[in-house]
Order: structure tokens, then sequence, then C-alpha cells
């Protein structure tokens, strides 16, 4: 009836059951709150069915930063476990504990953290950036936050329900085999990954097309901003590579359900395909993550400098050259396996070259700050503390792409805190700056700096405390994923970096206190102008929080940086919409969407635990929802000119009673 | 006038780098004891000096230019619109290329002379090479010696002076074969036979382990590597030959290969001759490894399947795998 | 997937409209195949690597029947033929053209998938599953997810079916036509890849 699913598939584990207890209180507490405020039907129509990409890219940054949370309690528990596990001690986590919390550790931070936020912050400001209503495909959009969503709960499921995958972050064959990996956890990673991998390929393919085909009259592809332009080149690298990920999973799957022998050690298998098949994907993955971080930082470090980005054309060609070298580099992840010389050597080659284009930008932005006026704010500080980390972390990685010196380096220390080095100081400082930059335009309120710089402050030195020990003890000789080690010399450094893991939980304490602050504030923080910072590019040209149609006329533009240059012909200010109003075209609400994710979670869950019925049930479900949307002819509707006039109004009339009342000195006008 | 910042921040730099330097004497990189690992940290303290050539410019300028027009100080130019600059963008492209010619040229030349499959050429003070074989198992290493004709688990043994081939394959998962004082890892592949070249300069005990992670006893999968004089080797392949043990494939082997947690060193006065290829081919076709890979899982499910730890040896149940895989060794039978 | 969707422009609206529903929809469409495509190159790819690894079970040559696969293939080709006049009969407003088309094409394709599902049934059971060696692992799920997506088609050709026969040739029904043509033409694409690729050179 429950296939493998028993009762014993219940963990005993004291630290695994008191999470579960916290979980299953919270969460029945915030339902009841729920209940009790009668909040359930607001939260449906507004935001579970909602196909606002404002809304759904809130929504992904909501998760990514539940997701944060529990990341990094896994992080904690390695460095503690890893501070306890010398010379001979044990610790206080058993392998088969440590080797799920390791792989919980990076599935987490890379698929439900740091992808949320990059593509949450691209459902945010992209169609406010090209000037557009929409994205292409809306109910896609909400469609795929829910397959993501899916995969967070499939994840979580794995904490009560049996376990999670003990095999490293990308599972690599043999060891994911049906013959060394027995227990369900590799199946919970193989559907946790692969839902919420279509839905990020469906995410990759709208936003691809929004980009090309809903841009705003006037705006070429050279002119379109910096952050729009990473963020296509991230979505061509998802519909590039994406689909690599979904076959190999679908492989290993077929190996691991059906018997078959892709990777298998024996009847012919081939492990080394499934690492090349993996990275093929993984490397361009780690492009995703950090191209719209670059973008971010451009437009931060020119909106902040109040000057224009210096060398445009040349960011957006160093952009495209390493979206196309990051398909050619995927080897450097196994030199080691033993490829003859000159594989290796043009792979090593291959990666080093991503260093120019990459160099190139940073001088970019120094240049960019080049007789500019540079305000510190928050979102600045992370710009520069991401210059200087990324530069040392940068530096690693040519370091790590020598194959002979990789020989010596590869899987070891030098390899994680290379990769933290980049992906702390590259994707997080660029998802928390673009938070801290666009959260304005999301709720109408900016966030409280104090608490902003506070969590920077804590994040960098954090990360330098905790990193740089394992850079040092890579030298001694320790690698990856050890539970213990017998060497009692590497102590002291491993508590410097349990000591840098607690500043860093410091920092993420700090946003936490800072979204309360600035929630409590949010009267004092507010910010009705819908440019708080003076900034230079579209999304700034309509109220905050937007209105769900976005503009009451579509801008047009006239080149980069256009809304910049709108302020200045305007005397400074930003022009507001005017009268006649038309109808507004929309698409309306799905329940599709959500109820595909719950179908989805039900189908992956049902497949891990061999449910057969189950998994029946819910592939018919997914089915018959699905038929139910394609039969379903009232998607969309009119916004009638006369609602469109009475919210537009409504904000003129704010801007000019708080223009009356205040005056802005963060004005673009001011500066000029 | 700006300098205070910029030079306190270089200090602080300095001084995380500075356990590094510190360390320099007991760490396992940077203290080499052989040729390929000393070829190898050469490489690396050239690669990071060569990019220091761009990395300390970016950070003084970052620290400098966000300082320097800083929006209170008033006395720095200030052009909103100075977006492009031939000559600054022409010598941003130049620098990183020209170092990536070079680290390039490094690269490729350095790919060559330290690919772990060239033998090393043995010099006037070097003895001929010899070939131990590696082969890691679930969570152990077994080193076999063709010439000696003996094995061991979790010890090895060599000259000094002596190139030595080590091959290398897996009888579980990957994993990878790794001396961090002698230089270059190579991943240890079931059913395939991979290959590294080392020498030692000096005498001594040299830890080594697997880098790659293979599961539960990954942590303790570590050996000693004994380095001593021709003399030393000598006395310690007498001392293996005392052993009582053999090994005898593939009744000893299988017993050996069950999984097994931060295992014992053990010694082999005898082993099955070319015992290493019989592994590499049990994982081919038409070896033995289908119902021996039953029988493993079967092991390796009561022991390692449900977060338990400790080794497995347990009998039971055999009967039954073999049953059911009797179904698809019918389809052989069909051909 | 991408048939349901929609643009935030259509006709009614005035203001750019540059931006046609069904133009983005195509557009899209294009894009999905492209990631599809990708799949589809994993598993040739993983299909080549794995070519060799028969385990000393069967060879290609030893167990494909090429006048089947011919038989399959001509099926398939003269479907894309077919579907090619629906939408020749759908751009003249022939709605009963267009279902016959549709329905011609549905025959042939399930004629295809009829025949491959034999090929399977009989490798199965002469022994030769996908579980025999590698070689035929990479095979039945090369092959198979191709036959996976034919049936995909055939399902959407019965949506389509019952939408023309409902709704007529409407601006819902007509980009979805389309975008079913570029599948459509897409799989017989492909399967010309795999004819050669597999089939042909593993028999010769």
């Amino acid at each position: 009836m429950f296939g493998k699913l028993t009762l014993e598939a219940i963990p005993t584990d004291p630290i695994i059951m008191t999470t579960i207890a916290g979980i299953v209180v919270g969460g029945l507490a915030l339902m009841a709150a729920i209940t009790y405020f009668k909040k359930w039907g607001y939260l449906w129509t507004e935001w579970i069915t909602s196909i606002d990409h404002k809304k759904l890219g809130i929504m992904y940054f909501l998760v990514a930063l539940v997701m944060l949370l529990r990341g990094f309690a896994d992080a904690i528990m390695m460095r503690s476990q890893q501070m306890m596990a010398s010379g001979g001690a044990e610790g206080f986590l058993p392998p088969s504990h440590y080797d799920q919390i390791f792989t919980a550790h990076g599935v987490i931070m890379i698929f439900f953290v740091a992808m949320p936020m990059v593509i949450g912050l691209m459902n945010l400001v992209v169609p406010l950036q090209i000037g557009a209503r929409d994205v292409a495909f809306p109910f896609l959009n909400n469609l795929s936050f829910w397959l993501f969503a899916a995969g967070v709960i499939l994840v979580n499921v794995s904490l009560f329900a049996g376990e999670f995958a003990k095999t490293g972050w990308l599972a690599y064959a043999p060891l994911s085999g049906k013959e060394y990996s027995p227990g369900v956890g590799v199946d919970y990673w193989i559907w946790a990954l692969q839902i919420s991998g279509i839905g990020t390929t469906l995410t990759g393919i709208n936003f691809f097309v929004t980009i090309i085909k809903m841009r705003t009259k006037g705006m070429s592809m050279f002119r379109m901003p910096i952050f729009t332009w990473t963020s296509l080149c991230a979505n061509v690298l998802i519909i590039a590579s994406f689909p690599i990920l979904t076959a190999t999973i679908a492989l290993l799957t077929l190996d691991r359900y059906l018997g078959m022998n892709f990777f298998t050690t024996d009847l012919g298998g081939n492990m080394m395909m499934y690492v090349n098949l993996i990275w093929a994907w993984g490397h361009p993955e780690v492009y995703i993550l950090i191209l719209p971080a670059f973008g971010v930082f451009s437009e931060v470090i020119s909106t902040f400098a109040r000057k224009r980005l210096f060398g445009y054309g040349t960011m957006v060609w160093a952009t495209i050259a390493i979206t196309i070298l990051s398909f050619i580099v995927w080897l450097h992840h196994f030199f080691t396996m033993g490829a003859g010389a000159n594989v290796n050597a043009f792979f090593g080659i291959m990666t080093m070259i991503i260093a120019i284009p990459t160099g190139v930008k940073i001088f970019n932005w120094l240049f960019t700050m080049y007789r500019g006026r540079l305000e510190f704010t928050s979102p600045v500080l992370w710009t520069l503390g991401f210059i200087i980390t990324f530069s040392l972390g940068g530096m690693t990685g040519v370091m790590l792409s020598i194959p002979a010196a990789n020989f010596v380096l590869h899987n070891s220390l030098f390899v994680i805190a290379h990769f933290h080095n980049v992906i702390i100081g590259g994707v997080v400082f660029g998802m928390l700056a673009g938070l801290t930059f666009w959260f304005p335009k999301a709720f109408g309120f900016t966030l409280n700096e104090k608490w902003g710089k506070r969590s920077f402050w804590c994040w960098l030195i954090g990360f330098y405390v905790a990193f740089t020990p394992l850079y040092v003890l890579s030298f001694f000789g320790a690698v990856r994923r050890m539970q213990s080690y017998e060497n009692g010399d590497w102590q002291p450094l491993m508590i410097v970096a349990w000591v840098g893991a607690v500043i860093i939980a410091a920092g993420i304490a700090c946003t936490l206190i800072q979204f309360y602050v600035s929630i409590r504030d949010r009267k004092q923080n507010q910010d009705v102008t819908g440019d708080p910072w003076g900034a230079r590019t579209l999304e700034w040209a309509t109220s905050s929080p937007a209105p769900f149609y976005n503009f009451a006329h579509l801008p047009e533009v006239e080149g980069v940086d256009d809304f910049w240059r709108m302020k200045e012909r305007n005397g400074g200010v930003a022009p507001l919409s005017e009268a006649p109003y038309q109808d507004i075209h929309m698409p309306k609400n799905t329940w599709e969407g959500p109820v595909l994710g719950g179908l989805s979670t039900v189908f992956g869950f049902a497949l891990v635990w061999h449910i057969w019925w189950l998994a029946i049930v819910g592939g018919i479900g997914m089915f018959a929802v699905f038929m139910a949307r394609i039969f379903r002819e009232d998607v969309d509707y009119y916004v009638p000119a006369a609602e469109v006039e009475r919210i537009e109004s409504e904000h003129r009339r704010r801007v000019e009673a708080d223009a009356s009342s205040s005056t802005h000195a963060t004005q673009a006008g001011g500066q000029a | 006038m700006y300098r205070t910042p910029p030079l306190r921040k270089l200090g602080v730099l300095l001084l995380a780098v500075l356990p590094l330097v510190l360390a320099g004497c007991s760490s396992a990189l940077l203290d080499p004891k052989g040729q390929i690992g000393e070829e190898q940290r050469t490489l690396i303290f050239t690669s990071f000096g060569l990019m220091q050539i761009v990395v300390i410019p970016v950070i003084v300028m970052t620290l400098l230019f966000a300082w320097r027009y800083r929006s209170s100080n008033r006395e720095a130019s200030y052009r909103p619109d100075w977006h492009h600059s031939t000559l600054v963008e022409a010598v941003v492209w130049f620098i990183p290329c020209v170092i990536i010619v070079f680290l390039a040229a490094l690269t490729w030349y350095t790919s060559h002379s330290l690919d772990p499959h060239k033998p090393i050429a043995p010099n006037e003070e070097q003895q001929e090479p010899i070939e131990i074989q590696a082969v890691s198992l679930d969570w152990k290493w077994l080193f076999i010696y063709p010439e000696q004709g003996i094995a061991t688990v979790n010890e090895l043994a060599f000259p000094e002076d002596t190139p030595v081939r080590f091959r290398v394959s897996s009888g579980s998962v990957m994993n990878a074969f790794f001396i961090p004082r002698l230089g270059s890892q190579i991943y240890a592949m079931a059913g395939m036979d991979n290959d590294v070249h080392l020498v030692a300069d000096e005498p001594g005990v040299y830890a080594g382990r697997s880098t790659n992670y293979s599961g539960a006893g990954f942590a303790d999968m570590t050996f000693d590597a004994h380095v001593g004089t021709e003399e030393d080797f000598e006395s310690w392949v007498a001392e293996v030959r005392e052993s009582s043990q053999a090994l005898t494939y593939p009744a000893r082997y299988d017993e050996l290969a069950a999984p097994s947690v931060d295992n014992e060193v053990e010694y082999f006065s005898e082993v099955s001759p070319s015992l290493y290829e019989s592994i590499i081919k049990s994982f081919q076709a038409g070896g033995d490894h289908e119902q021996r890979m039953a029988e493993y899982a079967d092991s390796y499910a009561e022991g390692f399947g449900h977060g338990g730890h400790g080794p497995a040896h347990s009998d039971d149940g055999h009967d039954e795998s073999a049953e059911s895989h009797g179904e698809s060794m019918s389809a052989e039978a069909a051909e | 997937m991408s048939t349901d969707t929609l643009s935030n422009q259509d006709d009614h609206a005035h203001e750019h409209d540059h931006h046609d529903t069904s133009g983005t929809k195509l557009f899209g469409f294009w894009v999905y195949l492209m990631s599809d495509l990708v799949i589809f190159g994993s598993l040739f790819a993983t299909y080549a690597v794995l070519l060799r690894g028969t385990a000393d079970g069967p060879t290609g040559a030893e167990i494909f029947e090429l006048p089947l696969i011919l038989i399959s293939t001509f099926l398939l080709l003269v479907s894309s033929f077919t579907y090619g006049m629906a939408v020749l009969a759908m751009n003249a407003d022939r709605v009963a053209q267009v279902k016959t088309w549709l329905g011609v094409t549905f025959l042939l394709g399930a004629g295809f998938i009829g025949l491959e599902a034999y090929e399977f049934n009989h490798l199965i059971h002469l022994g030769y599953g996908p579980d025999r060696s590698a070689f035929l692992s990479a095979f039945f799920t090369l092959v198979g997810t191709h036959g996976l997506h034919v049936i995909f088609g055939l399902i959407w050709i019965l949506v389509m079916l019952i939408q023309v026969q409902t709704k007529g040739l409407t601006d819902m029904t007509r980009p979805r036509i389309m975008c079913l043509s570029l599948f459509w033409h897409f799989l017989d694409i492909v399967w010309i890849c795999v004819f050669s690729f597999v089939y042909l050179m593993g028999v010769l």
C-alpha cells in the first residue's frame, strides 16, 4: 500500500527530531494564524494563484530566504562537526548524518537559495526594466514557481520521512546507483531536482522570449539595461544547459528504477559519462548564478556613482563571451580523471580565458566609480566587497584551472574555499545588494541602512575568517567531505573557520533584524516617488510598489539609461503619466499552476517511496489539470481605462503631497 | 593622502596569508618530498605571483577610487557622462590577455611535463622504476606488489629515489589516490586502469588518503606511505612475507572487499596471480561481477543502507538475491 | 506546454502592436524545441559513448530489423506531409479538411508507435531488454524518448481535433496547430537522426 514507506522511515536522531518538532509547531502556528485572521482567501487570490511577475519574484525570494536558514543550519553543523572531530574524536554527527548534511547543504544552497534569488530578482526587475506589462507566458511563470516549490517541499520532506542523499550535491555515479545507495535519499534528490529543474527550464524559455519579444518601443538590444543583458545570457544558459541536467537525472532514474546500466560499474555502464554530463550542466549553472549578480553590481555602481556605466558595450560583449566560454570548460572539474595532457591543457586554457572578460568587467566597474560621486549605501558596500573578494576568488579559480596544479588542489578544501569565495563574494553579495536595491520597488519603502551595513560587515569579515583557514588547510592535505580527521594540527584552523561561520550567522541575523526594523519603520522609509535612489533605468519610472499593470503608458526609449534622460529633460523629476488612459489587457490568475505544483509533489513523493498507485493518481491528476488549462478560454481580461486613471491619479496625489512636504535630496536633479 | 585605509586593508590581507607562510615548513603541499610535488609547488607559486599583477592593482584601485570619488568629496572631478575611453578599454583588455597568454603557455607546458601518466625517467641518482597497484575498496586501500607477489591493506612502502608507477583502480565506487607530499592524485574507477607516476626524494612516513568522497567510511580511508632506503624496503617486504594470510581470488578478496570502516593494516604473503587484472575484469562483461555485486549489495544494505555504521560481513540473504538475479541471468542464457 | 500561454499584447491592445500574441507563442515554442533538442543531444552523446558497452550482449547489427524500421520511417515521413496538408487547409480556412488531415496524421503516428512497441516487446522477449547492457539501455532510452514525444504529439493531435470541432479555427486554436506542426516536423527530423545514426550505422 505504501511502497517502501513504513513508520521506521521517521528518523529518531535527536537533532532531527527537535528540528521536526520545531517545524511542525511553527507550521501549525502559522496556519492557525492565517486561519484566525481569515487570510486564506487573500493568500489564494493575491499570491498563490497570482501571475504577477513582481509577486512571483517576492515569493521566490521569500522561499530562498527560508531555505537559506536551513542551508546555513547545515553549514553551522558541518563547521561544528569538523571543529570537534579531530584526532580520533567522532564529533556529534555520525557519517550517515554528516554525509546527508553536506549533500543537503550543497543542494539547498545552489538549487533552493541561489537559483530562486536569481530567478526572483529577474522576475521582479526584468519586465519593468524593458518596459513590459508582464512576461511572455504568465501562466508558465506561475507554474515554474510552483514546480520549484514542489522541489523545495520534497527536499524538506526528506527530513521527516526517510533520509536525504549521502552522495555529495552532484550525486556522482556509481555511488548514487542503487547498489551503493539503496535508501531513498538519492530518490529524494532525483525528484526534487528533476521537478524544480523543469520549472527552471520553463523560466529560462519564458524570460528569453520576454526579453527578445516584449521590449518597449525604442529599446533595441544595445539599449537594454545591463541587468537585463546578464539575465538574457543567464536564460540562454538555462535553456541550453538545464535540459542536460534533466536528461542526466532521467538516466540515473532509469538506472535506479528500471535496472538500466548507464552509469553502473558493470554491464558496460560508464560512470565517467555521468561526471561529464553532470558538469556539462554544472559549469554553465555557476554562470547562471553569477551573471545576474554581475548585472546587479552594474546597476548599483552606476546608480550610486551617479554616472553612466563605463564601457557598456564592452560589458555586454564580455557577458556574451563568458556565456559562450562557459560551455567549453566543464572538464576542469575532473582533470584528475586522467584524460590525456592535451585534453586537460585545452580545458585548462579555456577556463583561464574566462578570466579575461571577467577581469574586463571588474575594471569597468572600477572606472564607473572613477570621476563619479559614490554614495556609500549598503548596496555599494556589497559591490565593493564583491570586487575585492571576487578578484581573490577568481585568482584561486585560475590556479585550480591549471591541470598540473589541480592535481594537488583538487578535492581539497582549496576547492571549497574557492567556490565559496566566488559564490558568497559574487552571488550572495550580489543578491543581497539587489534585494536592498530593488526592495523599495517591490514594497514601496526602503530597507534600514544601518542593519544592512551591519549585515555586510558580518558577511565580509565572516567570509574571510571562515574560508581563509580552509585555503590554508588545503595545503596541509585536508580534503573535502571529511566527517572526521586524524591530524590534530588542523583543529585550531577548523575552530577559526567555525568562528567565521558564526560571524556569518550574525550577518544573517542582521538581515532578519533589518527586515523587522524596516517593516516597523515603513512609514518613515516610505518612498512615494517610485525612484528612491535617483536611478537610471525604467523600473524606477513607475510607482512603488508598481501597479499590477506596471506602466499606465508603456514608455518609449531613446538610449541607454533612458529614465535618467527623461528626468533631466523634465527638470530633474520623473515625468508622471498623463490621461488619456486606455484599457489594459492583462492575464487572469490561475489555479492550475499551484495545483499542478501540488500534484507533482505528490507524484515525486510517491515515486521516492515506490508507492505506484499514488504516482499514477498524481500523474493522471496532472494530466487532467493540464487538459483543464488547455481547454480554458477566459485566461485574460481588460483593465478599464477608468480604473487605470483612478490608480494613476491616486499615485499623482501622493507624489504631490510628498513633494510639498519634503524635498528629496537624492533626486537626480539635485546632482545635475 | 588617502593611503592609510588601503594600507591597513593590505596589512590585514597579509596577516591572513601569514599562517600560510609560517606553516610552509610543515605543510604538505608547500614542503613536498618528491620531484613531482616540488614542480607543482613551483607552479602554484608562479601562477599566484603572476596573477598579483592584476589582483593587487584591482584591490588598490577599488579602495582608492571608492574613497577618492566618495560623494562628500567635492574636490574630486565629477563627469556623469564619461563612460568611454578607448585607451582605458584597450589597457584593461590587454593586460589580462597578456597574463593569460603567459599562464596558458605555462599550462600547456606543465600539463605535459607533469602529466600523471608520464613515466618518470630515472636520473643518475635514481633506481629503476617499480610498479605498485592500488585498489580502492569500501573503505580501505588494497596495495598489490606484482613484482614481489605480496599485498597489503592501508599501508604502503617503497624505496626512496625510485620512481613508482601506481596503477590505480577501484573495486567499488570512485575514489582518488593521493599522497599530498609527493604530488598528483588520480581517480580510482571500477573497471578502469588508471595510473600516476610519483617519486620520493627522502625517507619518511607520508600520509595518504582517498580524496574523492565515497560513502560512509570515507573519512578514515587513509594510509601511511613508508619511504626508506632500499634495505628498509627489503626488510619490509620480508616482514609482509611472514604473514600467514594469502589473498586468493575471488574467495579472500570478496571477504576483503566487503564494506568496513577504519580497516587495520593487513599483510598478505601471497597473492593470486594477476589479481589486479582480475578485479578490473570483474566489472567487464563476462566477469563474475554481477553475481558478486548482488551479494555485495546485500551486505552493504545491511551495514550501511540506513544509517548504521560498522562492518558487515553477513552471509545471510545471499540465496535470495541470487534467485532474484536469476531472472536477469536468464537473459544471458537466451543468447 | 507552451501551447496555452498568453501574451499581454494582442490585436485589441492598440499600444505597441508590434508584439503579436501568436508570434510570441511560436517563437517561445521554437525556443522550447531547442531545449528539447539539447535533451536529444545528450541522449545521442550517451548512446555514442555506450555503443560498445554491450557486455557480451547483442550489438545493434544483431538485433536491428531494418525492413521494420524502414516502414516506420516511411509512416512518420508521410505523417509530416499529411500534417503539412492540415496546415495548408487551416490557412485556407477549411475546417473539415483540417480535421481529416489531422486524423490521417494521427493514424500514421499511431502506426509508428505500434511498430515501435512491437520492436521493443520483441527485443525484451528475446532477453534483450534495457537492463541487459549499457548499449541496450542507451538504445531503448534514445528511441523510447522519441517514441514518448510522438505519443505526446498524438495526444496533442486528439486535443486539437476536439478543439477544432468545438471551437473552430480561432485565435486560440490556430497558433496551437502551428506549434504542433513545428513539434511534429521536429520529431521527424529527430527520427531521421535516430534512423541514420542508430539503425543505419548500427547495421552497416
